[in-house]
């Protein structure tokens, strides 16, 4: 379409690159905090172009820890972090794949209670029933471990649903070619429908991960011993000490750490993560 | 719903669901029941008995102002975190689909913060506001206004919506972009040979075109306000400075496990379980809704 | 090789729906069975029922000696071919033709030989045997989901519509190919359609379903040539049987169609129906344009269609304006409002009853 409107292009583009500048900011100046050491981010103003340190501060954090803690870094948070990422996201698809695969493919007794079943645990996010589900945690003995961090998190209608859809757009005419060619039930599922949902799998898996990854209020409570801690729940601990001795640098690069896997992700699989976010919403 | 074509009946499917059920009663059933039959009953003080009071918790917690002052501020907060995100997404959205040259480029810049925890934005923002430090307070002092959230509640809150609403900006923007995208250029074309104008357009052809998508985003933003904001909160203010950033699903837990007030805790659980419900519902009637009129 | 035997077959629904109402057949040895009717006449629902993707809820079906009537479809040793293909998108063309021949536990040297040997039928090459469904044209498509039949070496080869999704000019292609096929490898087959020219130009017989109910089991001849009902004598044959209605003559020799014009059927052999209505069917290519005589119907034209070997013409006749198309070959050039002199030899009538509307014969 013709259209001459040089000043409104120039507006569209005015208008994006600030709101890119705006949504940018707080990232570039956490990433310039980290690149400097205590006593220049003492000092205001505060510098915003970046500063020789950045490797000695990574080093600080990582092996370390902040000054007048407890010594040791924050390496095996990132570890833990991960690790209860990738079981929530393995989980919730593995539990979801099944269960979206008997509720669409088996006629059997109770399948819409079970259905409804999954739909209610849409309406109870964990904030709301935070007190009773710490109960049940702490009464099962899955306080301070993995199981505790991740399995409560697990269940998940949204992903089952999404599931129930992506199986329902599966002409049936290649489950009835499977059977003629002699393929059970488990067969079907191992050899057909996971892999032709596989970038549905993919999608999913990308938004669990930044799920699991960003769990903040659930990992505070189940976790009082420090090496079941998670890099995101360490944030709001440093902040807490920053009262009184503010080591922004030092926090500043424990903010980054936390926050560059889950944006990586979403950078380098955006395709996967656009299609994820849109798919769990149907 | 179910397939025309489906599997003999056997043990199998009970088995497949099993474990989805399992953690379901577990985590969701088991500790929604128990947060239903502690807001009825009264612990003392030192957790030695307890007394079934009925709906003594509830009636108690209507009568406390500072309760509805948490109702009020929570559907302030979550209002305007709606109104705030929405708006400048849509805003960059409606950009974003109008430019050719750089489109891929914004979309990339603007989507990451829906990968920041919602505890490191706020990290991000403490640290931009720091009253003695942060680089934003320094720029008003310039303009003769003194920034101060740990002693303004004001501030404190316009801090923590600003921040919330930044997070969802990437959200919004991606549903709105794809809106955008699927109204068929013909519209707009016609629209522009009937001889509307850009700005003409967008209000009488795209705005109501992508209303579904703002009722849908509505809600969604609604919800996120409302039950995931809890880490940027506690990041920020911990709900202080006097509570006034103190929102319904951090009071939950601030009573909880700080005040160790079990039933009146129990009792707000059970009052945003009712809040989640309906919400969910009216998600799901229109989405209905958009079933039934493709 | 085996024959495939229906006996009194029905299928009720669980919601009452009554799809077949009982049908008898004997699909021989190597003979090819199209089943054809309009949708919603049940071809479809028989044909999945001898695959064993329906239930049968009464009667008996026999593959060769065995009553198959509750064995698994991967144990009938049948082998289909689906409307829409089915082939597995996330498998190569090779792994859709291997796959069922893995779960049959069968060594990898034979179903490499296997495959490579329907791929040379089928005249699919080495590289497209690497290739996705997807990066396949429609034809070739079909071809790789007759190719995952034929690997298995059924007794019986059963298709669902398998032309319907190809452009015009594929399906005639197709329709050769799986003809030549069938009788190459003169493996009984079964063959679901709803085009009556792939049904007649396919099928050793053809069977005519409606409703759930045969209409008539027979070779394509017989079924053009003796239609055993309305419905036959209209779904088979393009354009469409013509149908009149005609009245018999008191003397039950001679039917009037139009005034002035009746036609005498000889020997008074249908004195019972004397005075009685009847519907006179007629084909378009047996009505002939004559010399303006005593028993001429008046047609006047109303459209003509040059098909190029053959000419069209439609118009109506009557004080009803009873409308009749007839087929000339060659180019004619006859003008719309024209008035021609039309009429049929007495071989080419069929008379049917109206209430029954079962063919009578005369």
């Amino acid at each position: 379409m013709i259209e001459n409107r040089p000043f409104l292009k120039f507006i569209e583009h005015l208008v994006l690159i600030l709101g890119v500048l705006v949504v940018a900011f707080p990232l570039w100046m956490t990433f310039v905090a980290a690149t400097h050491d205590a006593a220049r981010m003492g000092q205001v103003p505060l510098p915003v172009l970046p500063g020789p340190h950045f490797f000695r501060n990574l080093d600080v954090v990582l092996n370390e820890g902040l000054w007048g803690g407890d010594g040791s870094g924050v390496g095996y948070m990132l570890v833990n972090s991960m690790i209860m990422a990738l079981l929530i996201a393995f989980g919730k698809i593995v539990i979801s794949l099944t269960s979206a695969f008997a509720i669409v493919y088996f006629r059997f007794p109770f399948r819409m209670g079970f259905f409804w079943l999954i739909f209610i645990t849409l309406m109870l996010p964990v904030e709301v029933r935070i007190l009773p589900t710490y109960e049940v945690v702490a009464k099962l003995g899955m306080l301070d471990n993995y199981w505790g961090l991740t399995v409560p998190l697990i269940a998940s209608a949204t992903a089952t649903f999404m599931f129930r859809q992506v199986f329902l757009t599966i002409p049936d005419e290649l489950l009835e070619a499977a059977r003629i060619d002699g393929a059970g039930p488990f067969r079907f599922f191992k050899d057909i429908l996971v892999p032709m949902s596989r970038t549905n799998i993919a999608a999913l898996f990308v938004i669990l991960f930044i799920y699991g990854w960003n769990q903040y209020l659930w990992p505070l409570l189940v976790t009082t011993d420090q090496s079941m801690y998670t890099i995101v729940m360490q944030i709001g601990r440093m902040l807490e000490g920053a009262e009184e001795a503010p080591q922004w640098h030092l926090i500043m690069m424990t903010a980054l750490l936390s926050v560059i896997p889950p944006v990586l992700v979403v950078l380098f699989m955006q395709k996967l993560f656009v299609q994820g976010l849109t798919e769990t919403e149907k | 719903m179910l397939k025309r074509v489906h599997f003999e009946p056997s043990l199998l499917p009970y088995l497949l669901v099993l474990p989805q059920i399992v953690i379901t009663i577990v985590f969701f059933v088991w500790p929604a029941s128990q947060a239903l039959y502690q807001s009825l009953l009264v612990e003392d003080a030192f957790g030695l008995s307890t007394q079934f009071v009925w709906f003594e918790n509830f009636e108690e917690l209507f009568a406390d102002p500072h309760y509805w002052d948490a109702f009020q501020r929570t559907f302030l907060f979550s209002f305007l975190v709606a109104a705030l995100s929405m708006a400048s997404a849509l805003l960059l959205a409606a950009m974003a689909d109008r430019v050719i040259k750089g489109s891929g480029f914004y979309r990339t810049m603007l989507i990451w913060p829906y990968a920041v925890a919602p505890a490191a934005a706020g990290a991000l923002w403490f640290f931009i506001f720091d009253p003695t430090l942060g680089v934003m307070p320094y720029i008003l002092q310039f303009f003769g206004y003194e920034w101060n959230h740990k002693i303004y509640g004001n501030e404190a809150m316009a801090l923590v919506i600003f921040s919330a609403a930044w997070k969802q900006i990437a959200y919004n923007f991606l549903f709105f972009l794809a809106g955008l995208q699927s109204i068929p250029k013909s519209l707009i074309e016609a629209a522009a040979i009937d001889g509307a104008g850009p700005g003409r357009r967008f209000w009488t052809i795209i705005f109501p075109l992508v209303s579904p998508t703002t009722f849908f985003l509505l809600v969604v933003n609604v919800v996120y306000a409302f039950f995931e904001t809890f880490g940027i909160i506690d990041a920020l203010t911990s709900g202080g400075p006097a509570n006034a950033t103190q929102i319904l699903v951090y009071k939950v837990y601030n009573d909880g496990f700080v005040g160790l007030d079990l039933g009146g805790s129990a009792a707000q659980s059970v009052i945003l379980m009712g809040i989640v419900i309906g919400l969910t519902v009216v998600q799901f009637r229109f989405v209905e809704k958009k079933v039934s009129y493709q | 090789m085996a024959s495939v035997t229906l006996d009194n077959i029905q299928k009720t629904y669980p919601n009452g729906f009554k799809a077949i109402h009982g049908v008898d057949v004997e699909v021989k040895d190597g003979e090819f069975l199209v089943l054809v009717g309009p949708s919603g006449c049940g071809k479809s629902t028989l044909l999945r029922m001898v695959a064993g993707l329906e239930t049968v809820t009464d009667g008996s079906l026999k593959i060769g000696e065995r009553e198959v009537n509750n064995v698994e479809p991967s144990k009938r040793d049948i082998a289909m071919v689906f409307q829409n293909y089915a082939l597995y998108p996330h498998m190569s063309v090779y792994a859709n033709m291997a796959y069922g021949l893995k779960i049959m536990g069968l060594g990898k040297a034979e179903i490499d030989e296997r495959v490579k040997n329907a791929a040379s039928i089928l005249e699919l090459t080495e590289e497209q045997l690497e290739r996705k469904p997807r990066e396949l044209s429609g034809g070739q498509r079909q071809r790789v989901a007759m190719g995952r039949a034929i690997v298995r070496k059924p007794s019986v080869f059963l298709f669902d519509e398998p032309l319907s999704n190809l452009d015009a000019k594929l399906r005639v292609q197709m329709r050769v190919e799986i003809k030549r096929l069938q009788e190459s490898l003169g493996i009984t087959s079964i063959y679901v359609t709803h085009d009556q020219v792939e049904a007649m130009t396919l099928g050793h017989r053809l069977m005519v379903l409606n409703g759930g109910n045969v209409e008539q089991l027979g070779t394509p001849l017989e079924l053009y040539e003796k239609p055993a009902s309305l419905f036959v004598a209209q779904f088979i044959g393009s354009p469409a049987m013509n149908i009149v209605d005609t009245k018999m003559h008191e003397n039950g020799n001679e039917v009037t169609i139009a005034q002035n014009v009746s036609l005498a059927l000889g020997g008074g052999r249908l004195k019972d129906r004397a005075g009685q209505a009847l519907k006179l069917g007629v084909r378009p290519e047996h009505l002939v344009i004559s010399e303006e005589g005593a028993n001429t119907l008046p047609l006047i034209v109303t459209l003509v269609e040059h098909l190029g070997a053959d000419t069209l013409i439609h118009g109506h006749f009557g004080d009803d304006k009873t409308d009749l198309t007839v087929r000339c070959s060659g180019t004619q050039s006859v003008k719309v409002g024209e008035k021609l002199p039309i009429t049929a030899s007495l071989d080419h009538i069929h008379l049917f009853d109206p209430a029954t509307e079962k063919r009578i014969e005369f």
